[in-house]
């Protein structure tokens, strides 16, 4: 209805207002004053379009407005109010708003932020954005347009999918998209100062605050995404290597080593290559990603509806801004051979250009295995899938050597120098391992693996802590952030070997032993709530130390669309996560029970929280630096 | 009695043999369940789900690890039956040398590429 | 010289990948099962409806005989659905239909086959699946054509249409 309209002709005149930019701007660009105030403005009603645009959706959502066809694709009025809104960016064309947003806001607060870098270069940066946000207008309004009217008006709609109806997934898609759109920033910004000769320390100082915002974005966005899968997708699991999965941990290994070369590049024009390589790489892997999840060209649990014709289009514009961005690379990008005189090989350039070395053999494992069975099926027309075991077997072994690298290589400086840093690191190294086997030691088949990657990550551990305690505020984000990823590696590594789980079938009023603990199923109680009718299943659960924690899994039975969920209960205490769902055995008065005990889950997720406050710290730190 | 002693601890010893032999099916049951994936779910291995069609897979492996199968044996019945697309585990062949070989080849490259300009540089610094 | 090689050589791996990718869009990417092996069927051994006796595949599927093997059971919907092309398809003197009964309750079962028509000339028990997997099955509804030689020629997933039971009957004559 009106808003729809009001959306959509929105949507119409932000498009127009991108052409009337690249116009002004081009004009613009090689007069002597300073950036024309219009441009500004320009950018600024720009981003106001567009907001109004998002505001109209969420609007149509809100009111239940049927004769909006995304709205009736994907909401229902017996829905809460909170997931009519957030169902708003729950589905393609709205998250195409949501990019659409990213874009033209990110640009905006660029131009403003920006003021003190030479004019060209930000012109530059305006142009090359508008590029990409004329290319996602075209494609919202050609393919995947939010505003599409249907007539006649149904009365109902179909619903949104309830596994989507979880705080943690209406949040993870806005905080996902400021990561991972926000990196176009970096890709126009490295463009512009290419084709200037730009790449240098000046550009990287102020460079570097967007690559942090949007790394910190990019960290805690995936963590999300995790944390929903766990909470809501009922299997205990977090992370399954599925294809939309690793489409958002690509371009963060990317950020993650653009970060660190950003860091030698403000101090020392070194890297330069790595630096615009990366800058390109990040952007184009979230854009080929968008392309993987949302045109049906792989199988995947989180897929949004397939369509081919959008797939094409994204194809399309991608490999353009590919073959664009590598021939501006070509063209412009000048070698910078000059410091060869100073070159010292046991320096911090070397434990970046290390790091980098490792981080791109990630994510080849990464690309490699999510994209290689569409390749084999075209040529071959084989199916192969390549799941779980094949990403650990390539990865785990490489993290030996990368965490080891990680504790040497910010210290490459000094090994010249003080002998009581390499006593310290020895000692760490000895209890490490020593640590390590006495509590592996009956605990799992594979010793040898395991003591020597918990080694790797605890001297990591142990050698950050020191410097967290001893070196006061030198350095801090770094050690914050290392610090976050050693206690990653330990939390994931433990929680893999103690995990165990108990699967059975019982009936209510059953008790089912074993070790020292049992599961009691108490009995089971019957729920109605706005749009889903629910069994809730009480258990008690006693554990081997005697204490009783009360579980109480549910099974939904959601109206519309008619789907039944399992919803596990959790306790989460600091040490173990205790977790249970229940599913219903058919034809029969049993329920089918799986019980896990995951310990140091919370640590997980405080460790990736330290890794982004690394960030954070490294954001703001410039206030302390000499 | 004293024969009696030993007749006693000749059989826990072997019910204890036969319960670490169930333990150790029982790991390999999972092992393999978890590596196969739920043809009619989205995205789940056999092991995570309770389909129809899970519940049926899982009553065969059992069946063939009781009959001794090996776990090749039993991941060649149910390609033969399904086709590779049933493994999440990517077997190493032909069709797969790519796939695992790739990654390890680039990641030598880089090694080699970093390696030589680290020499040309620490020579030129030499000069 | 060198740069321009790499330059080239990256271009030609760039369009190599964008038509792959190209390519790849118009492929279905659900799973279908490669019919063009023709598979034999499993050897097995299985109970039948009428008297819980064990047959084995040797004495159900006879050679010189095109067989039909569809999957059914009284809890799936589909299965009504498709009931009455199986009927139509049973009047027809070269196939023979062998049914079988996945997972389900023999009472229901026999319910369902009083109530909608019995167009097979064999049931077979399946009561835990493992029969179906055996055939590769996915579920149900699902349907085999086999051949004079025991071979699986055709399968359909899902309920089978109108178009579907225009195709076999134009293999069987």
């Amino acid at each position: 209805m009106l808003a729809s309209q009001i959306g959509y002709y929105s949507l119409i005149l932000g498009l127009l207002f991108s052409f009337l930019l690249c116009v002004v701007s081009a004009k613009d660009f090689n007069k002597n004053k300073g950036v024309n105030q219009n441009i500004l403005t320009l950018s600024f009603l720009q981003l106001m379009f567009v907001v109004v645009s998002f505001l109209s959706l969420i609007l149509s959502f809100t009111n239940s407005d049927f004769s909006n066809e995304t709205v009736f694709n994907n909401s229902h009025t017996t829905k809460p109010l909170f997931y009519k809104i957030s169902g708003t960016w729950g589905n393609h064309e709205g998250s195409l708003l949501l990019w659409l947003l990213v874009l033209t806001l990110f640009i905006f607060i660029f131009l403003i932020k920006s003021r003190e870098q030479p004019k060209k270069y930000r012109i530059l940066t305006l142009l090359f954005q508008q590029i990409i946000i004329i290319g996602f207008f075209l494609f919202v309004l050609m393919t995947s347009n939010p505003f599409n009217y249907l007539f006649p008006i149904p009365q109902e709609g179909l619903g949104l999918n309830p596994i989507l109806q979880d705080p943690a997934l209406a949040i993870h898609p806005p905080i996902l998209y400021l990561g991972y759109v926000g990196s176009s920033i970096i890709f126009s910004s490295s463009l512009a100062a290419v084709t200037q000769n730009y790449i240098s320390k000046e550009w990287a100082q102020h460079i570097k605050k967007w690559v942090l915002v949007s790394w910190i974005f990019l960290t805690i966005g995936i963590m999300l995404g995790s944390i929903w899968a766990y909470y809501e997708l009922g299997w205990g699991g977090f992370w399954f290597w599925d294809p939309v999965e690793n489409v958002s941990l690509m371009p963060w290994l990317t950020l993650t080593a653009l970060l660190h070369c950003i860091l030698i590049l403000e101090r020392r024009v070194a890297l330069t290559s790595w630096v615009v390589m990366l800058s390109i790489t990040t952007f184009m892997l979230s854009m080929c990603g968008t392309f993987l999840v949302r045109s049906g060209i792989l199988n995947s649990v989180h897929t949004f509806a397939n369509d081919p014709a959008r797939g094409i289009f994204i194809l399309v514009f991608l490999f353009v801004l590919i073959f664009l961005s590598l021939g501006i690379f070509f063209l412009f990008h000048k070698e910078n051979n000059k410091n060869l005189n100073n070159f010292f090989w046991l320096s911090k350039e070397t434990s970046v250009l290390v790091n980098n070395w490792f981080m791109m053999y990630f994510l080849s494992v990464i690309l490699i295995g999510t994209v290689y069975p569409i390749f084999l099926d075209v040529i071959s027309t084989e199916k192969i899938s390549v799941g779980p075991p094949f990403y650990q077997k390539l990865i785990a072994p490489f993290l030996v050597p990368f965490l080891l690298f990680m504790v040497f290589g910010p210290k490459l400086k000094w090994i010249k120098s003080k002998i009581e840093n390499k006593k310290s690191l020895i000692i760490f190294s000895i209890i490490s391992v020593i640590l390590t086997f006495s509590i592996l030691k009956n605990l799992t088949t594979d010793l040898l693996f395991y003591t020597v990657l918990i080694s790797a990550a605890f001297l990591l551990f142990f050698s950050t802590l020191k410097e967290l305690f001893v070196k006061k505020f030198n350095n801090i984000s770094q050690v914050i952030a290392h610090l976050g990823f050693s206690m990653f590696i330990l939390a994931i590594l433990f929680n893999n070997i103690l995990s165990s789980e108990i699967i059975s079938n019982i009936k209510v009023g059953e008790k089912y032993s074993y070790n020292k603990s049992e599961i009691f199923f108490e009995k089971i109680k019957e729920k109605k709530e706005s749009n889903y009718n629910s069994i809730v299943g009480y258990f008690k659960i006693t554990d081997e130390t005697g204490k009783i924690v009360q579980l109480k899994p549910e099974i939904r039975i959601y109206n519309q669309p008619r789907i039944i969920t399992s919803e596990a209960d959790i306790k989460t205490t600091f040490l173990e996560d205790k977790f249970l769902v229940m599913n219903l055995v058919k034809g029969d008065e049993y329920f089918n029970v799986r019980y896990q005990v995951k310990p140091f889950m919370l640590m997980i997720w405080i460790s990736v929280l330290l890794l982004s406050l690394g960030g954070l710290i490294g954001l703001f730190k410039k206030k302390y630096e000499k | 009695m004293k024969i009696l002693k030993i007749f006693f601890i000749i059989f826990l010893s072997m019910s204890f043999v036969q319960l670490k032999s169930d333990e150790k099916n029982n790991e390999l049951k999972n092992k393999i369940l978890k590596n196969i994936r739920c043809l009619i779910c989205q995205g789940q291995s056999v092991y995570d789900s309770e389909s129809d069609f899970s519940l049926s897979i899982k009553l065969i492996i059992d069946k063939k690890i009781n009959e001794n199968s090996s776990e090749k044996e039993i991941y060649d019945y149910l390609r033969e039956k399904y086709g590779d697309w049933i493994i999440y585990d990517p077997l190493l062949n032909k069709k797969t040398y790519i796939l695992w070989l790739l990654p390890l080849l680039l990641f030598l490259l880089g090694g080699a590429i970093i390696y030589k300009k680290l020499i040309i540089k620490n020579n030129n610094s030499d000069i | 010289m060198k740069n321009k090689l790499n330059l080239f050589a990256l271009i030609l791996f760039l369009s190599f990948c964008f038509f792959t990718f190209y390519e790849g869009l118009n492929n279905s990417n659900t799973y279908t099962p490669k019919i063009n092996d023709e598979k034999n069927i499993p050897i097995f051994k299985a109970k039948t409806f009428k008297s819980n006796i064990d047959v084995t595949s040797k004495k159900i599927f006879e050679k010189n005989s095109y067989y039909i093997l569809n999957i059914w059971a009284s809890w799936c919907v589909p299965c009504r659905k498709e009931h009455p092309f199986l009927m139509e398809l049973s009047k027809n003197q070269s196939v023979k239909l062998i049914g079988l009964n996945y997972r389900d309750n023999f009472n229901n079962a026999e319910k369902f086959i009083n109530e909608l028509g019995n167009p097979y000339d064999q049931i077979l028990i399946d009561s835990d699946g493992t029969l179906g997997i055996e055939f590769g099955a996915y579920g149900v509804p699902e349907t085999f054509l086999i051949d004079k030689n025991q071979k699986i020629i055709k399968r359909f997933i899902g309920p089978i249409n109108k178009k579907i039971v225009e195709q076999i009957k134009l293999i069987i004559k």
